[in-house]
Parts: structure tokens; C-alpha cells; sequence
């Protein structure tokens, strides 16, 4: 895409936590509608676009995993018209006192995660950080106004409004993952004037903050050759300095560890080296905490690369994110579907 | 009990699109302490065709006097602080990223997460807070401390922002349902209030009307602002924490709730900084009453506004409090009852609308 971030702010700008995606799958299902020749939801709710390539059927195909869910909150209790909330997905309840949110109630409530004064806390409650049990949401309105409009187990979503920094920097809340659902955006854009052999299915996936449900069953239902899995990852940062961070701006992250196909994460790096593209490797010893630990356990197995686009402030309403490293995901993975050959899988193998 | 007047002035101000589009302009605006020159502006616009006299004094307070009519009329003033909480850039780093100290009292715990502007150029930046898959369970225990926290203005920065810098948080002026949810209320409730009663003011005093500079950082504007006026009484104009939140456990009533949303305009009897003069106390809770206004009585205790230097300026200033109630001040979003604004407005016009020689002429006995 030429210009990504007016289809990137509304995509931050529209609620989706995860198992209540919805409004956010609208938006992408109206993006990606000119730019796939089938579009469906899976039962759970995943949007699926397939991008037909041109070989002789049956043609191979490959999967890009980006999960379109957001963390945020729900409420569990209203007194006195405050509204007591928990957690959909891992929020820091330290970044939560004054946030600005949106309350999803019959109507949509605008108001804000307060924190009570400490007379009014637990003793123990009042001098450090006040836990997301003791924090409240105020919509402005009367008690009796609230009660009619809000009930328990309506969602919170954050409602800060995104900015522009300097530096093609954006800040804003939801840009894990929306910013890779941008980047497949891009590649599928691409793609449109690349003649491609492989079977290209864009997934948008639901449930990762929570149960990774969308990873497990879209694959399951397409059963692709090979998956990219598109996530955020940790960029350098105030807090955030050591082997786990990538420089902010600096170039698409490359996963590596158990959760990757070895020879997935080579060819990905030789490409974009062929194209220049920067890119940093992405030390994941472990799990990789995306929909590439699902993935890869799908069925009888698929090989998964996992691509990332470093990000600030995870998980709090002022992520940030370099453009620049958005685009480059996008154009690395177009690039790198465009060159897949029917005989690709040939040299995805074990064979070092 | 003070004697009811006609009110000589104009209408009693109310508060519509106009009042709301001022308040939007000037919660907005950035003027942390000791760098109000935004909101001065805004200020002088307002009133340099209504004050028949308006100066901006050595520390940047701006006074404005409108003179009555007739005979003995009393030197009123009136105060409210310009300035709010923020936060001053105190050093650059590396890759955009900026430390920054508090100025005014602001809990850092309130920091994580948000958005500011920054100078005068309202340029864009966020707080940002380590990812919580990078913290432990212990560390989650712990407040961030504002050393660590750094203000993100983006790669390429260069050199638009430098130590020196204010900034303020980033929230807009909103109205949910009833309420007004904004910046710095505290005091920008009070700086409205006040060139509304410019506006319609009553004609039977001189009103003296001091927008003061660095009340956040010790009271330090009203104090000259006093002195030149030289009144003969004065009423502070301010907003004052509505701590009425429900207690965590229900079974325990909230009895140090400070004001209320809802109850109307908050009068001082006595707060951390001031005794306030009772011959006042009464004129406001007589005309409330007699005009049905709703107004409360700040909860006693500690806490101040511009009255606590204006009451001991020169040879002694008879000086009240009068507050918006309004939750969450100073933090970056402060709630406040549109109701309760219009309450106050009503009932400041109402009482300095029956300020005769006769409430002074008695000796203060409290």
C-alpha cells in the first residue's frame, strides 16, 4: 500500500479484544475484499483471504498469521455508577490509573480507569500500585444512568487516539498485531502486480491474547505448506535494553528458536538480504509468544517462519511503532512469496 | 444575615455553547507553572474590550479591573490560578527519548501509558512502560518510578525540543453526558468562571480580578496580585478534589470525600492554608439558600488555594474559598459536573451582586 497508515489508524481505532473481533474483522474484510479472490470466517471467527496463484492445481499454498485481537478489559461490577474491571489478555495494572477508554455498554461510553484515593484502598493498597481489583472506570454519567446503559461482562477497550512522532513513528493502543495485519495488507497489494505460483492465504486469526484459538483451527482448515506468522516484537526502549530487544526502526525481526523452521528463517534472511531489506535476529529460546506456537502444531505439523515488527511499550494504549519497519515486513514477505516456486518445499527440509 | 438587594448587574451569567467552547479552549492549552503565556493569552483576548483595565504584572499575572457604579463600592477580588501540573523536559537521551521531571504535585503512578504535547509547538509524545512480558510478578508490585520513565518524541526529534521544554498531558477537552471531562480544571474551571463574571459584572463593587501564575508551585502569583489590588475582600476561585468514590469495602461509609460531584459549589470554612472569613461564609450560604443554588461545605482539612497568601497580604485581607467540585485533579483527566460549574457561577454572581460596605463594617468574629 502507498499510503498504509489512514487504513492503520482505523484499524486502531476500532475495538476488537480478543473473542469479540467483529468490528475490527469489518474493516479488514473491506481492505482485503479487492485484493483476494475469496474471502470467508471461520467458525470462530477468523477472516480468510486466498490470493489464487497462477500454477497448475493442486497448487501449494502458504499461510500469513496475523492476529486481529486486542487486549483490553471487561467489566465485572457496578457500584455507585463506577464500573470494576478485570483483564482480556496481560495489561500491566500499573499503566491503567487515568487511561482514557472506551466502555462498550448499550451504547458506547467514553471514560477512564481512575484510581481510588488511598483512604479508600486496603491499608496495604494505597502506597504502591494500586491492583486492577481496587481500579474503577468512570463513564461521567449518574448512577442511575450507568445502570441502565452498562452491565457485567461488557468490554473496555483503550481509547487513546493514535499520534504521529516524528521519525514515521506512530503511537497508539492495538498496534499489536493490527500493525501486521497492515504489513499482510501490503504484501497482498503487492502481490497484485507479481505473478505468484503458490496459494497465498492472508488469515486474520482471533484469540491470541487469550487462547490462541485462531491458530489452531484456520490452519487446521486450509492446511497450508509453509506459515508466516506476522507479530510484534520487542523494540529497544526506556526499560527494555537487553538480548530480548531490536532496534526501533531498524529492520524486520527474524525469528529463531524451536517454534521457527530453520530452513524457513534462512531463506527468509537471504532474501531480504538480496533485497537489502535490514533485518535483526529475533532470539526466541523458548516459546515465541505468538500464533507461531500454535501453528506449528497444526495437524501433522506445518514448518513456520515467524517475522517481527519491533514495537515499544507492548501492551500499553502508547505502543510505537517505526512505519518504516511495517512497510518492510510487508514488501519481504511479498517479495518472498512471489519467488516460491512449485517446488519450493524441495528445500524446506532438515537436511543442514 | 445580609440584607437581599436587587442585583444591579446584568443577567445572571449561564453557562451554554459559549462557556463550553472558552473552557475547551482553555483546558487545551498548555500553561504548566511558570509558563502560562498560553492561557494568559487567551485570557487577554477575552477581556481587553470588557476590563476597563487589564495589565500583566511583573510575574505574569494578568489583572484586570472593571469598575462599578455609584457610591461606596467595595474592592473585591477575585483569583484564579492559571497554571496547572505538568512537566518540564530536563534532559535528552539517545533515539528520541527524553528525561523529564514532575512540575506541581502529580502521583507518578499516574504516568505510564500516556500521551503529552510537549512545547509550545504542541508536539506529540508518549510515556511509554516497559512490555509486561519483560517484568516480573515482584516488579509489578513496585511503582515506576518518574527517574526511569522517559518522555518518546519519535527517531527524529532533532533538536524541536530541549531541556527546558514544558509539557503537559496530551487530554482534550470532552463532555460525557453530564459531565466535563478535561485537563487542568483545576483551575481552568476557575479562570472561566472568572471571565465570565467579567462579563456580566455586577455593578455595585469594583471587581478586581487577579489570573494568577504558579499556584502549583506554592501560591506565588496571588500574592502580588494582592498586593497591587489592595482589596477589601477576596474570594479564590478554584477546583477542589470530589473524592467521593465508593469505599473498597462496602461495608464502610466514605466519610473523607472532601466535596461531592453534584452538590453544588464548594465553600471553605477552613482548609490547610486559610480560615475563611465568616462574614463571607455567611453572605454565600445566605444567598445560596435564598436563591435555592445547591452548595456544600468543603470537607475541613489540609489543602490551599491562592486565599491562603491573598487573607495575610498588607495589613490583611478578609478572603474565602470558593471551588468547583471536580475528581481526579491532577492527573490527566480531571471529571467535573457541568451542573456544579453553573451552580458556582450562579452563586458567585448572586452574592457579589449584595457585597455592600455594611458585610465588612462588622468586625470579624469567627
Amino acid at each position: 500500500m502507498t499510503d498504509f497508515l489512514p487504513f492503520l489508524k482505523k484499524m486502531i481505532s476500532a475495538p476488537g479484544l480478543s473473542g469479540f473481533e467483529g468490528p475490527i474483522r469489518e474493516i479488514i474484510q473491506e481492505a482485503w475484499e479487492p485484493l483476494t479472490d475469496e474471502l470467508s470466517v471461520s467458525k470462530i471467527g477468523s477472516l480468510h483471504g486466498l490470493k489464487k496463484g497462477r500454477g497448475s492445481e493442486p497448487r501449494k499454498q502458504v499461510l500469513i498469521s496475523t492476529h486481529m485481537d486486542a487486549i483490553g478489559m471487561m467489566v465485572t461490577g457496578i457500584e455507585e455508577g463506577l464500573m470494576h474491571i478485570t483483564q482480556i489478555g496481560g495489561i500491566d495494572h500499573r499503566i491503567l490509573p487515568g487511561q482514557p477508554v472506551i466502555v462498550h455498554g448499550r451504547e458506547d461510553l467514553p471514560g477512564q480507569v481512575v484510581q481510588p484515593p488511598a483512604h479508600l484502598l486496603p491499608e496495604a493498597a494505597g502506597s504502591g500500585p494500586v491492583e486492577m481489583q481496587y481500579l474503577l472506570v468512570d463513564v461521567g454519567l449518574h448512577p442511575a444512568d450507568v445502570i441502565k446503559k452498562v452491565r457485567v461482562g461488557d468490554l473496555v477497550s483503550y481509547a487513546q487516539v493514535p499520534l504521529e512522532l516524528t521519525g514515521e513513528a506512530l503511537a497508539g493502543h492495538t498496534l499489536d498485531n493490527r500493525v501486521s495485519v497492515a504489513a499482510a495488507t501490503i504484501c497482498l497489494e503487492e502481490l497484485q502486480t507479481r505473478l505468484h505460483d503458490w496459494d497465498v492465504w492472508a488469515v486474520a486469526s482471533v484469540q491470541e491474547e487469550e487462547t490462541q484459538g485462531g491458530a489452531l483451527t484456520s490452519p487446521f482448515e486450509i492446511r497450508p505448506d509453509i506459515a508466516i506468522v506476522v507479530d510484534v516484537c520487542f523494540a529497544k526502549g526506556p526499560g527494555a535494553n537487553d538480548w530480548r530487544n531490536l532496534p526501533f526502526g531498524g529492520g524486520v525481526g527474524l525469528g529463531w528458536g524451536p517454534n521457527i523452521h530453520p530452513a524457513l528463517y534462512k531463506a527468509f534472511e537471504e532474501k531480504a538480504n538480496a533485497l537489502e531489506i535490514p533485518t535483526n535476529q529475533d532470539l526466541m529460546p523458548k516459546m515465541s509468544g505468538t500464533d507461531a506456537m500454535a501453528v506449528q502444531i497444526v495437524a501433522e505439523g506445518i514448518p513456520t517462519a515467524v517475522l517481527g515488527i519491533p514495537l515499544r511499550y507492548m501492551h500499553t494504549p502508547v505502543e510505537t511503532v517505526s512505519l518504516k519497519d511495517v512497510r518492510r515486513v510487508g514488501r519481504l514477505m511479498a517479495e518472498f512469496i512471489a519467488d516460491l516456486k512449485p517446488d519450493a518445499m524441495d528445500k524446506i527440509n532438515w537436511e543442514e | 444575615m445580609t440584607k437581599k438587594l436587587e442585583i444591579s448587574a446584568g443577567k445572571v451569567p449561564e453557562i451554554g455553547p459559549d462557556q463550553f467552547a472558552l473552557l475547551e479552549k482553555l483546558t487545551n492549552a498548555t500553561a504548566v507553572s511558570g509558563d502560562e503565556h498560553e492561557v494568559r493569552q487567551i485570557v487577554l483576548d477575552e477581556i481587553k474590550l470588557i476590563a476597563d483595565e487589564v495589565q500583566v504584572d511583573a510575574m505574569g499575572n494578568v489583572l484586570a479591573t472593571k469598575f462599578g457604579r455609584g457610591e461606596n463600592r467595595v474592592r473585591v477580588m477575585l483569583a484564579s490560578h492559571m497554571d496547572e501540573i505538568g512537566f518540564m523536559i530536563v534532559k535528552k537521551h539517545d533515539d528520541g527519548l527524553f528525561e523529564f521531571e514532575r512540575v506541581g504535585g502529580i502521583d507518578e503512578r499516574q504516568l505510564p501509558g500516556k500521551a503529552v504535547l510537549v512545547g509550545r509547538d504542541h508536539l506529540p509524545g508518549v510515556i511509554g512502560a516497559k512490555p509486561i512480558h519483560m517484568t516480573t510478578r515482584d516488579e509489578r508490585k513496585k511503582t515506576i518510578e518518574v527517574g526511569s520513565l522517559r518522555i518518546d518524541l519519535g527517531p527524529e526529534i532533532g533538536d524541536q525540543v530541549k531541556p527546558g521544554d514544558w509539557a503537559t498531558f496530551a487530554t482534550r477537552f470532552e463532555i460525557l453526558g453530564p459531565s466535563i471531562r478535561a485537563k487542568a480544571l483545576d483551575d481552568r474551571l476557575g479562570v472561566a468562571t472568572l471571565i465570565e463574571l467579567l462579563k456580566h459584572a455586577p455593578e455595585n463593587i469594583d471587581l478586581l480580578v487577579a489570573f494568577t501564575v504558579q499556584e502549583e508551585v506554592g501560591l506565588r502569583g496571588a500574592r502580588v496580585a494582592a498586593y497591587r489590588f489592595d482589596p477589601e475582600m477576596a474570594i479564590a476561585v478554584d477546583s477542589t478534589p470530589a473524592n467521593d468514590l465508593p469505599n473498597w469495602d462496602r461495608e464502610v461509609e466514605n466519610s473523607r470525600y472532601n466535596t461531592r460531584l453534584d452538590a453544588g459549589p464548594a465553600i471553605y470554612v477552613m482548609d490547610g492554608a486559610t480560615i475563611g472569613d465568616q462574614r463571607l461564609v455567611r453572605l454565600l450560604t445566605d444567598v445560596a439558600a435564598e436563591n435555592d443554588i445547591p452548595y456544600q461545605i468543603r470537607q475541613p482539612g489540609p489543602g490551599g488555594t491562592d486565599a491562603g497568601v491573598i487573607h495575610k497580604v498588607r495589613a490583611g485581607v478578609p478572603s474565602l474559598s470558593v471551588s468547583v467540585p471536580s475528581r481526579y485533579a491532577h492527573s490527566a483527566a480531571g471529571l467535573a459536573r457541568i451542573d456544579d460549574w453553573a451552580n458556582t457561577l450562579r452563586l458567585l454572581h448572586t452574592a457579589l451582586s449584595q457585597v455592600t460596605p455594611e458585610l465588612l463594617a462588622v468586625e470579624r468574629r469567627d
